[in-house]
């Protein structure tokens, strides 16, 4: 009869906590989501899951992507040039960097004469700026500003799914609607109204690596890039993630035992 | 009283003779960590006290390291941050430790909360002990809510705004007091670099607290499912090894249940707009606070006046300061109060309806349904609970803690079986 009450206590317990758990992991998918945008659609990112990691090859892709179609208006500023060749990342050479690196043109100084000079970048240099300042920025964009992509992954509700449906969601607006001046129809975007217009087209970047060049491609890969971008030790964390709960299953089986075997003598 | 004190120490070696009679700190800690009588019949909703212990001591540990990097500047801060992310050796792991350490701090203290109204460990002689764990709540939220702004995200500044706004509603006095948050006239650099000086300064008046909620505790002993007093020796066993083994195990179980987050779901509990850096111009379509914040936001949006807003929210949690006066009924724990038991489980599932409320836009339906639940909130505590101690017969108490773990007051021969 008592075992039976202690039960149902806990399985009420049991029901509320699931309540609430569903409760609390509820808000980053619906609640909060900025306008009535459509489903996202799901991709199977190689990064997802607690074992997932990074697609060294569509990180590669994904850059290249970044470095041809997005960087003439995004900027990258928490990113430099060294975190390329960094574990759990693209996994390009350090080699490999300094020549990504020197493509860039960076200010340096002041000099001796004490003036500010341009040379080409190095590892440690950060992503430089497409626009000097954001007043430049909105004038050569109608207006708009494009937003950095540093922490775009994270910053986003939908994360790096919305980054994919956003880049393939640019469609014909509706009939009844009427866009504004410069703005471009998105499905995916909070309000449909985009001042971004599609950025990418079938064929627009030459894979080297014989990846068809499709929207679909280079969206998911530059997302795939972007997610790299705002979470970099994502692999890292899975790796660690993964011997802490080994240590602790192993170690809460112990501390059970012991506890039971402590308890033993008193009930 | 007797039956609090544990087995005195007895120091072994020379060394802590010598110490003993000097500085007799294990003397001390003795009785009262190690040997102090603990009932017998504690479950596990009575482990969340030593694992708030833990949760602090995380928080304390890794917010001193992540002071270490951090820059309280507004020009700074965002970046600092995403400093510590990329480029301090595992930077990531402590942040992430840390911001959601905050929710876990939450999660068990609602627990340990809930399980004291639950089993009524707010009655005498426990209401001082009570109350320090309510001002204990009021710092944590304190705390947790300028540590949130320091990030510098857009929810750290127009959560930051949108709250302490709030104190200007306070007749005469609300502008000086806003200026005073604000060190100027909007949220600014002064204000990150007062909430950053605060944020260091509240968890350590915690441990103060702290301290007093355990030596309460010390003085009239914990609480049981029963709510009976402990009678005699037979009732209690010593803290070691009994209950740190099992405290020693849930905490375990609640590490792992904190390690899923910080390793496979770190953001999920944290609003995506943070990580895009504060911009006074351009104002977050919902401003939400973190979700243990979320009951208190929806009765505040719940009042369409600002001033009662900010006066029924305060209200939420001043009730509780006079809970031990409020509850008529002499027995304690809800396991005999057949009544008490069904309104607690509506009380929370009210608690947890307006933490859903809060999370919604101020509009319709949940405008209507945050007042009804905040209507609830103090009918419960106001009303429900005087009236419930004169009405409600509660079942019949067993004679004794041991009695009920054993099934019978088997007088000494508890050790049989069980």
């Amino acid at each position: 009869m008592k075992t039976h009450r202690k039960l149902k206590t806990l399985g009420r317990f049991g029901l509320s906590a699931v309540a609430a758990a569903m409760l609390l992991l509820s808000p980053a998918d619906s609640s909060r989501a900025a306008g009535e945008g459509a489903t996202l659609p799901s991709i199977d990112w190689s990064f997802s899951g607690p074992f997932g990691t990074f697609d060294q090859g569509q990180l590669q892709r994904g850059y290249k992507v970044f470095r041809e179609v997005c960087s003439a208006c995004h900027s990258m500023n928490l990113v430099s040039f060294r975190n390329l060749a960094e574990e759990g990342g693209p996994g390009f050479s350090p080699e490999q960097v300094k020549v990504i690196a020197s493509e860039f043109e960076v200010e340096d100084g002041p000099n001796d004469d004490g003036d500010m000079f341009m040379r080409p970048a190095i590892a440690s240099d950060r992503f430089p700026t497409p626009f000097d300042n954001e007043q430049i920025a909105r004038l050569a964009n109608g207006g708009a500003f494009p937003p950095d992509l540093s922490l775009l992954a994270k910053a986003r509700v939908g994360g790096v799914d919305y980054l994919y449906a956003l880049l393939t969601g640019y469609e014909e607006a509706p009939a009844d609607m009427e866009l504004a001046v410069g703005m471009n129809y998105n499905a995916y975007f909070p309000g449909h109204q985009i001042a971004m217009p599609q950025p990418i087209f079938e064929g627009s970047v030459d894979y080297d690596d014989g990846t068809p060049g499709t929207v679909d491609n280079y969206s998911q890969d530059v997302a795939a890039f972007m997610m790299w971008a705002a979470e970099p030790k994502l692999e890292a964390r899975h790796k660690l993630g993964f011997k802490v709960f080994l240590f602790l299953l192993i170690f809460s089986g112990l501390l059970y035992a012991a506890k039971r075997k402590v308890w033993s003598t008193v009930h | 009283m007797s039956e609090l004190h544990g087995e005195p120490y007895q120091p072994q070696s020379g060394f802590m003779k010598w110490m003993e009679s000097r500085l007799p700190i294990m003397g001390l800690l003795y009785p009262t960590a190690v040997t102090f009588p603990t009932p017998r019949n504690l479950n596990y909703w009575w482990t969340f006290g030593g694992i708030l212990m833990f949760c602090l001591t995380v928080q304390i540990m890794t917010g001193i390291v992540l002071a270490m990097h951090y820059v309280p500047h507004v020009d700074m801060a965002f970046e600092s941050v995403e400093h510590i992310m990329r480029d301090v050796n595992f930077g990531w792991l402590l942040r992430y430790v840390h911001a959601n350490g905050g929710s876990m701090f939450f999660i068990a203290v609602y627990i340990h909360m809930f399980r004291g109204l639950y089993y009524g460990s707010y009655k005498a002689p426990r209401e001082i002990l009570w109350i320090l764990g309510v001002v204990l709540f009021i710092l944590m939220m304190a705390t947790a809510f300028m540590g949130y702004v320091l990030p510098w995200g857009q929810m750290s500044f127009w959560g930051a705004t949108v709250i302490t706004s709030l104190f200007s509603a306070i007749p005469y006095v609300g502008d000086m007091i806003t200026q005073l948050l604000w060190g100027g006239f909007a949220v600014d650099n002064p204000t990150l670099n007062r909430f950053f000086s605060l944020h260091y300064l509240l968890p350590f008046m915690i441990v103060g607290v702290v301290v007093l909620h355990i030596w309460a505790l010390h003085v009239t002993g914990n609480n049981n499912p029963t709510g009976l007093n402990v009678k005699s020796k037979q009732d209690t066993l010593p803290f070691h090894p009994f209950y740190t083994a099992k405290d020693g195990f849930a905490l375990v179980v609640f590490i792992l249940f904190f390690a899923m987050f910080v390793f496979f779901a770190p953001n999920i509990l944290g609003d995506p707009i943070n990580y895009e850096k504060a911009n006074s111009l351009v104002t977050p379509e919902h401003i939400v606070p973190e979700w243990y914040f979320l009951p208190f936001y929806a009765i505040l949006r719940a009042i369409p006046d600002k001033l009662g807003g900010v006066i029924v929210m305060f209200g939420a949690i001043m009730v509780l300061f006079i809970l031990p006066w409020l509850d008529t009924s002499k027995v304690r724990s809800a396991s005999f109060r057949p009544l008490y038991r069904q309104f607690f489980w509506v009380l929370v599932i009210v608690c947890i309806g307006l933490g859903y409320l809060g999370a919604k836009p101020p509009e319709g339906a949940y405008v209507v349904w945050s007042r009804i639940l905040t209507a609830y909130y103090f009918f419960h505590f106001l009303v429900i609970l005087p009236v419930l101690g004169l009405v409600e017969r509660p079942r019949t108490l067993p004679q004794s803690i041991t009695q009920s773990v054993l099934g019978k007051d088997d007088g000494g021969q508890a050790e049989s079986k069980g």
